[in-house]
């Protein structure tokens, strides 16, 4: 679905990302974990195509076609998208129309009303796009976005942030829905590529694999769950010292 | 006419006579003996029986040809008055008329340049002493007129400057909705359109004037509008231009006389072309408890320049307004001025505010809508139109819809 080949960015002066490879299979979730400026979100928004992030090396390829240079919106056309960990407010749009829009773009866009029902958004459908939501309201419409869009590879930047404990449960049913990762057999196999700095979403989907990013370098892989585990003994100082990372 | 009105018409024309010359305050100052009087026009029987560019160009500024969802109508195109109509249902609640034919029936005097200075400046002084029609709409005590009454003074010969003089009057508890429409017919590219318009809206009343302006590029408007409440009335004003003018200078007033009286406008104006637009509102708050709220949203593209003013002026302690204006310019060659104005006038507890911010489009925003899958022309289409898209929860369905509509028409190349 997504393979990432010896990936540089750089972001005004200064190099973010080194080196990255990466290879998301068809149907698989990744959780993504690092400490703050790590690179996490740069990665994200590179994948997506902002053009604040620019590519000094490597290439990023989605469903075998090089998508390197394409547009933001030439991407999401394809299947990507990007639940955003602190979106803009939209003043003059409401989050109906931008859900109709994603339903639009997707190739079997959702019911905008019935995902909205279950996501608990009803009353935001009238309202500007996050202009006064709270964390978990703009963490549901964003949710929203993505299910109405039924994109093949989601990626979603700290979904669980800033949320409530009630709005986490909510939240993490959304994303295994979306994933496709629910009991029923999904209507098509998606790809994920999750950030998350507690893990606690993991309770909710199957994550297939984990990555450590540190100082905008890929330094671990694995079990998702194994990971977190180490990290939450050692930090991720002891991540760095681990007998994986010693081996590099 | 009676003769304390024809005294007091004298007095009017002494007045007008004076400020003949006299320019406006804001505005490019024009040469008014450039205008010249056009033909007259009969009156049709239907306003489906007009001529096809004459509709088109009424229908562009919202008037209903089939009046099926309006309670009246009145068309002017030039100087002649071509109809005018009040629905059967509506008969003894609702009047319709030139106001030069209510001047000759009704006693107008409380109103007739009551509200607006005849010799404020040399348009004023021109609509006194070169009158040229002009609606009066009046609706009775307690009446709630649940259909838009329609208004449309439409210019259909180049050069010619139309000269209206309008009264609206909401009677005690009374409602009204009212859609006026300004435009050309299709080849009409120069002219100037003079519009004094008096409004009065009496004790627990309720006016929302709805007005749509579509003019062409070498056309130069100067309204004079002042609203007057009495206690408990409301007066809502929408002001929408998405079409390129020569120059356009009006800053409309509602005066809050009445205790717990209150107004509101919401400006709507697309700079296009060469456009020169010095449009604004002012809100007097004088009695107890008024309330005022004045927003703009203002787009200048091309060549156009904007200046959008906005003043509250707070005359009584227990008071409170507020300004909202912001504007997107959308071009190097284009000019945004924003001069919001608080006053505070003897009443040191008057509560006023604004913001005001101007500014381009937000990169972060087009990313955002386009990485839901819009193109970056789509995304900032967008972004312009729902920026110039106003929730006006005052308004009744019909008239949202219809302010919709004009927006929603405006095509996106011209955002």
């Amino acid at each position: 679905m997504l393979r990432i080949e010896q990936l540089s960015v750089r972001v005004g002066e200064r190099v973010v990302l080194k080196d990255i490879s990466l290879h998301i299979p068809e149907g698989e979730s990744h959780a993504l974990l690092g400490p703050n400026g790590s690179g996490k979100t740069t990665l994200l928004h590179t994948i997506m195509g902002f053009p604040r992030y620019q590519v000094l090396a490597g290439r990023i390829l989605f469903r075998g076609e090089d998508v390197t240079r394409l547009p933001v919106d030439e991407r999401a056309r394809r299947g990507m998208a990007l639940a955003f960990q602190r979106p803009p407010v939209v003043r003059g749009i409401k989050v109906r129309q931008l859900a109709e829009v994603c339903a639009r773009t997707g190739e079997d866009g959702g019911d905008v009303d019935l995902l909205a029902s279950e996501l608990e958004v009803e009353g935001l459908l009238g309202r500007e796009v996050n202009a006064g939501f709270s964390g978990g309201e703009t963490k549901r419409t964003e949710l929203l976005q993505l299910l109405a869009q039924h994109p093949r590879f989601a990626m979603l930047d700290e979904p669980e942030s800033g949320v409530d404990l009630d709005s986490i449960n909510l939240l993490g049913r959304a994303i295994a829905r979306l994933l496709g990762k629910e009991d029923r057999p999904p209507a098509h196999r998606v790809s994920g590529l999750i950030i998350t700095h507690t893990g606690r979403i993991l309770q909710y989907f199957h994550a297939d694999r984990g990555h450590v990013l540190m100082q905008g370098a890929l330094v671990c892989s694995g079990n998702p769950l194994d990971l977190f585990e180490h990290i939450e003994k050692h930090g991720y100082a002891g991540c760095m010292e681990c007998a994986v990372c010693l081996s590099k | 006419m009676p003769e304390q009105m024809s005294a007091r018409l004298e007095e009017l024309n002494r007045l007008a006579e004076a400020a003949r010359d006299k320019p406006a305050a804001f505005g490019p100052d024009l040469d008014l003996e450039s205008f010249r009087l056009p033909a007259t026009y009969q009156p049709v029987s239907e306003l489906t029986g007009l001529a096809e560019p004459i509709r088109r160009a009424a229908a562009e500024a919202g008037i209903e040809p089939s009046e099926e969802h309006r309670a009246g109508s009145f068309l002017q195109r030039d100087h002649s008055v071509i109809y005018e109509k009040v629905q059967s249902r509506y008969q003894g609640a609702v009047e319709v008329m030139s106001t030069q034919e209510a001047l000759g029936r009704f006693d107008l005097q409380p109103y007739w340049w009551q509200a607006v200075a005849v010799d404020q400046d040399k348009y004023t002084a021109r609509a006194q002493l070169a009158q040229t029609h002009g609606y009066f709409i009046r609706v009775a005590q307690g009446q709630q007129v649940e259909r838009p009454i329609q208004a449309c003074l439409l210019l259909s010969e180049n050069n010619v400057s139309q000269n209206v003089h309008n009264v609206i009057i909401v009677e005690e508890g009374a409602r009204a909705d009212v859609l006026t429409g300004c435009t050309i017919s299709q080849g009409v590219n120069e002219g100037l359109h003079i519009g004094v318009s008096e409004f009065y809206v009496k004790r627990g009343g309720v006016l929302t004037f709805t007005m749509v302006h579509n003019w062409a590029e070498g056309f130069h408007v100067r309204p004079r509008t002042v609203a007057v409440l009495e206690e408990g009335a409301v007066f809502v004003s929408n002001y929408i231009l998405v079409r390129p003018a020569r120059s356009i200078q009006a800053y409309p007033t509602t005066i809050c006389r009445g205790a717990g009286s209150s107004s509101r406008y919401n400006n709507i104006i697309l700079g296009l072309k060469d456009s020169y637009l010095d449009l604004g509102s002012r809100i007097i708050l004088e009695g107890p408890g008024t309330r005022g709220e004045s927003i703009a949203r203002t787009i200048a593209r091309d060549r156009s320049t904007i200046i959008a003013r906005g003043s509250l002026i707070g005359r009584h302690d227990d008071t409170i307004g507020h300004l909202d204006c912001r504007g997107l310019l959308l071009s190097g060659q284009a000019t945004v001025r924003a001069i919001p104005e608080l006053h505070a006038e003897g009443a040191p507890e008057s509560n006023l505010s604004h913001e005001a911010a101007i500014g381009p489009i937000a990169e972060e925003e087009v990313e955002y809508l386009m990485a839901r899958g819009l193109s970056r022309d789509e995304a900032i289409s967008m972004i312009t139109h729902g920026f110039l898209k106003l929730d006006m929860p005052e308004l009744p369905p019909v008239v949202q819809s219809y302010v919709n509509s004009v927006l929603e028409a405006t095509p996106a190349e011209a955002l």
